[in-house]
């Protein structure tokens, strides 16, 4: 590595000096060449150290396909491609200028294989070659992975780097690359001194790593300031730490606000105990795969919004189910509630074998359109985008919902069969229907609910009884029959249960929760939010 | 409420039999046929898992009978499902025993399932099949441990992390219960021995089917900035690996950086999965379906044509029942019986091909030696192997590292006909006893 950091970094030097010494493009290729004859991860290195020791900006291309598994040798005439799977096939380029070079099946290539250590080397020689790059994304890539492996001989390069830089953010990071490679080398007391300062004016976790390790093994005044910014940075970043357990908190409150939200309908408004809520979720996430195969095979373009389809169609397919379920079993069991349970237990027992025996016991994939995967960085916060929609998300339904229940003529009629049955009938309420339908709706939000877990979770026929305890949990702590209640109840279980787990643990700070919400509803019965009048006693 | 499960069970094992499940002809009288129970979970949380070594299993006594079957008889298989319920197992273990009379039985996948019918086992004098690997710490007379036992599957993972990839941190992340728990104990035990100090070991444990996983992965993010390198060896089992790598893979945490070594995840978890983001994560295992050798490629291709899906993938616990159920059928031929206890006697150092290329032996301890291999997870959900013993590694049951197993040995051959005899004090009936 040491040997390679400084190829690398005397190469930098040259290429910033003269500005993209290209070696002879024969040369290259006689090196490109060798890849044919590497027969393990040793071999290949080597023939990477090479090219990243030409400093020639056309092995970027060629490295980078190779750390992704994208550089093939042909078994006939041992050339090397850079190439992308179609299906059987591969779409073969030059490696070096790109140009296509025809069509290949699979079996006669033969790809050159990566491990971790050989993708690290690979990191390291793109982080020194790009450094010069035209597009400052790409810079600023560079400038991190230096940053990341901060080496003393790369300084001289930085330097340069850091003189010719226009844009102000990726310059900050080529400084404080250079500061970490300062840290390292045996440069003056005064110039670490401005490097421990520009270090803890970065303030995060990779800043704190640098400076942990210079820490350990500085001296005098050096390792007073040094300590100085540990502890500056550990207490910013405790602050942080307060603001990621919120928000994670929160995420994980929308998750059970989510799979509660149907069950607040059907047993909270109902006051029927189903135990099949789960399944109408696990139907909303197989409707999801359903449509994303679907989509995949007809219209893989539209592969981004695969999701938005699938909101309706979940919506429909477990509505449906939830409609038949009411017509067929829970409309004859009516205040009967221990007879419901085990009923609609028996159901959940029947859809999960049904799905299973359609779709098989393995985990289905369903994809993730690129606008979801990843983080967003928001100061010491990192906010992944799929939570951030699932939160989102959440709240449109639950707004919606509170709509459809406080200002609907249908919404109203749910409130008055389940306030007082028999007024209601004499209103000329159909109240069969108006049963039906509420329960139709709850089952079909738990649907659209599993169109948003599916992005989350496994995919499998046990998908919804991971979220039936939960969802009663929830339900009952915030007070059945209120919809306000289940949402301050999934909220506050979800920042409970985020505060414990860094102290606690995952396992004992369910418990925790668990042990809280029945001293709880010792004290209170009804919840947080009980509902209170005659109403209740009906 | 047991009774519902059963009873739903018994449809859904109707309506197996209904759609096709090959058995061998009911025409021929029971005389004829040599019976072997297949006891893996077809429905509840361990069907993703344990359905695939059912097919496993009458896909070999198929392949069996083509072959003409064994000692002159056809087999045929008897086929339960425990239901993922473990008082359930040995239930159903005893039915296969006494009503079926199965001459051995292949079956179970976690540890509480197998404790679960060792009794029974025990009891009624016949065999198992156990084809997954697990904590280590015991030996039975009936019982033969086909997966990996600690010392063939994470303490070589260990050391590669330390020799290849130079990780002087660790976090040791698992599913709370049995198999993690334990395994961990032995790891810490391990890397106390090789001078890896405390605090640069975090223990995380978290619930089954765990989902929310952005806490931890954070805390391993944190754990791994101190300035030293960071590896996870994960003991996560099931359906919790897919959201704790998608996690990862969200928040940003690539191997070349953090490495995650998994000890239950293999090519079957990861068919339900986008493995783009996990590329160069590893797996320590005993066979890879991507291992190169003539046996494994003419294995992966009738079974393949055996389940008519040319997706259908194969992994560990699958080589595992086929070395266990070749093991079997040789021991049988050895003894001109399917008597169990002649069986037991012949079994000891029978030697069979395995899928990568070598053999496994039946070693006295009734576990096998096995090559040990480190796979790298690649974009097409397959491991490219990039590190593997030299030889083959004997099983050890009770593990070295830990202080009350050290000096326990398993030997089930006479004299000593012992799971757990103390070589210090030379008296058989040290830890556990022998149904533990």
């Amino acid at each position: 590595m040491g040997f390679l950091r400084k190829v690398v970094a005397a190469c930098l030097i040259v290429a910033a000096t003269l500005h993209g010494a290209a070696a002879d493009e024969a040369d290259l290729r006689l090196l490109v060449a060798k890849f044919a004859a590497a027969k393990n991860f040793q071999a290949t290195e080597a023939v990477v150290r090479e090219l990243g020791a030409t400093g020639d900006p056309a092995v970027e291309k060629l490295l980078t396909a190779l750390s992704q598994g994208g550089l093939y040798v042909r078994k006939g005439d041992d050339a090397v491609f850079v190439g992308d799977e179609t299906g059987q096939d591969v779409q073969l380029r030059d490696p070096l200028n790109g140009a296509p070079a025809g069509v290949a099946a699979k079996a006669d290539l033969s790809k050159v294989k990566v491990n971790n250590a050989l993708r690290r080397v690979i990191r390291d020689a793109l982080g020194g070659l790009t450094l010069g790059s035209k597009d400052p994304a790409v810079r600023l890539a560079a400038a991190d992975t230096m940053f990341r492996n901060p080496d003393p001989a790369a300084i001289a390069a930085l330097d340069t780097a850091i003189a010719g830089e226009d844009v102000t953010s990726v310059k900050t990071r080529l400084e404080q690359a250079r500061a970490a490679a300062v840290l390292l080398s045996d440069l003056g007391e005064a110039d670490k001194m401005t490097a421990i300062d520009t270090l803890s004016a970065r303030a995060d976790q990779d800043a704190l790593s640098q400076l942990t390790r210079f820490h350990t093994s500085a001296q005098g005044a050096l390792r007073d300031a040094a300590g100085a910014a540990v502890a500056l940075i550990h207490q910013r970043l405790a602050l942080w730490q307060v603001a990621q357990n919120v928000w994670y908190g929160i995420s994980l409150g929308s998750v059970l606000l989510l799979a509660a939200i149907g069950l607040a309908i059907t047993f909270g408004v109902m006051g029927v105990i189903n135990m099949a809520h789960g399944e109408m979720v696990m139907l909303g996430a197989y409707t999801t795969f359903v449509v994303q195969q679907a989509i995949r095979a007809l219209a893989p373009n539209l592969f981004d919004w695969s999701l938005a389809v699938a909101l309706p169609m979940a919506f429909l397919v477990a509505g449906a189910v939830g409609l038949a379920i009411e017509r067929g079993i829970i409309r004859f069991l009516y205040g009967r509630p221990l007879e419901t349970l085990l009923a609609t237990w028996g159901v959940s027992l029947i859809l999960q074998q049904a799905v299973r025996t359609i779709f098989g016991p393995t985990n289905q994939e369903v994809g993730t359109p690129p606008w979801m995967s990843g983080s967003l960085q928001l100061g010491q916060l990192a906010i992944t985008w799929n939570r951030l929609c699932i939160v989102v998300f959440c709240l449109a339904v639950f707004a919606l919902l509170l709509w459809v229940m406080k200002r609907t003529r249908w919404g109203l009629q749910m409130r008055a069969v389940t306030q007082n049955r028999r007024m209601a009938a004499s209103m000329g309420i159909r109240t069969p229907w108006v049963d039906a339908l509420t329960f139709a709706l709850g089952s079909g939000i738990a649907g659209i609910a599993g169109v948003a877990l599916s992005q989350i979770d496994n995919v499998s026929p046990n998908f919804g009884q991971g979220y039936i305890i939960d969802s009663f949990m929830v339900v009952v702590f915030g007070g059945v029959g209120n919809l306000w209640g289940t949402f301050v109840g999934a909220m506050s279980l979800g920042i409970l249960n985020k505060f414990l787990e860094p102290y606690a643990g995952a396992v004992l700070g369910k418990i925790i929760v668990l042990v809280l919400i029945i001293l709880f509803i010792q004290k209170r019965p009804r919840g947080l939010f009980a509902l209170k009048g005659r109403a209740v006693e009906a | 409420m047991r009774g519902l499960v059963t009873g739903w069970t018994m449809t859904a094992m109707a309506g197996l039999v209904a759609a096709g499940v090959s058995f061998s002809a009911p025409a021929q009288a029971a005389d004829d046929t040599i019976k072997v129970g297949v006891l893996h979970s077809l429905s509840g949380t361990m069907a993703i898992s344990e359905t695939t070594l059912k097919d496993t299993m009458l896909f070999l006594i198929e392949e069996q009978n083509k072959k003409g079957g064994l000692l002159g008889k056809k087999l045929e298989a008897v086929v339960v499902d425990p239901a993922s319920d473990w008082p359930l197992f040995a239930e159903k273990a005893r039915q296969l025993i006494e009503q079926d009379k199965v001459a051995a039985v292949f079956g179970c996948w976690t540890s509480s399932s197998r404790k679960s019918v060792l009794p029974v086992f025990e009891e009624l004098n016949s065999l198992l099949f156990y084809p997954v690997q697990y904590e280590g710490e015991e030996s039975q007379r009936n019982v033969f441990y086909t997966g990996a036992a600690p010392n063939q599957q994470a303490i070589p993972a260990v050391d590669y992390l330390m020799n290849e990839e130079g990780v002087q941190r660790w976090v040791l992340a698992g599913t709370d219960y049995v198999y993690p728990q334990t395994t961990n104990k032995i790891l810490q035990a391990y890397l106390a021995s090789k001078g890896v100090a405390a605090e640069d070991i975090m223990v995380n444990y978290t619930p089954f089917g765990h989902s929310d996983w952005q806490t931890i992965v954070s805390d391993i993010k944190k754990f791994g900035s101190a300035g030293k390198k960071t590896a996870v060896v994960s003991t996560i089992n099931g359906d919790a690996n897919v959201p704790f790598y998608k996690e990862l893979g969200n928040q940003g945490i690539k191997a070349e950086d953090i490495p995650v070594v998994a000890f239950s995840v293999g090519e079957e978890e990861l068919a339900g999965l986008d493995t783009t983001p996990l590329v160069g994560h590893l797996a320590a295992w005993n066979y890879f379906q991507s291992v190169d050798s003539q046996a494994n490629a003419e294995f992966i291709s009738a079974w393949k044509a055996y389940t008519k899906n040319d997706k259908r993938v194969t992994n560990d616990p699958m080589e595992a029942h086929v070395i266990g159920f070749n093991m079997w059928l040789k021991a049988v031929e050895k003894a001109g019986t399917t008597d169990p206890d002649a069986v037991i006697d012949a079994i000891v150092g029978v030697s069979v091909p395995n899928l990568s290329g070598g053999f496994s032996t039946m070693m006295p301890n009734h576990h096998i030696t096995k090559p040990v291999l480190i796979g790298e997870i690649q974009a097409d959900g397959q491991f490219e192997t990039v590190w593997q013993t030299a030889g083959l590694v004997v099983g050890d049951e009770w593990s070295d590292y830990l202080e009350d197993s050290k000096n326990l040995i398993a030997d089930w051959r006479a004299p000593m006909s012992c799971g757990n005899f103390n070589v210090a004090t030379g008296k058989c009936g040290g830890k556990g006893g022998t149904t533990n």
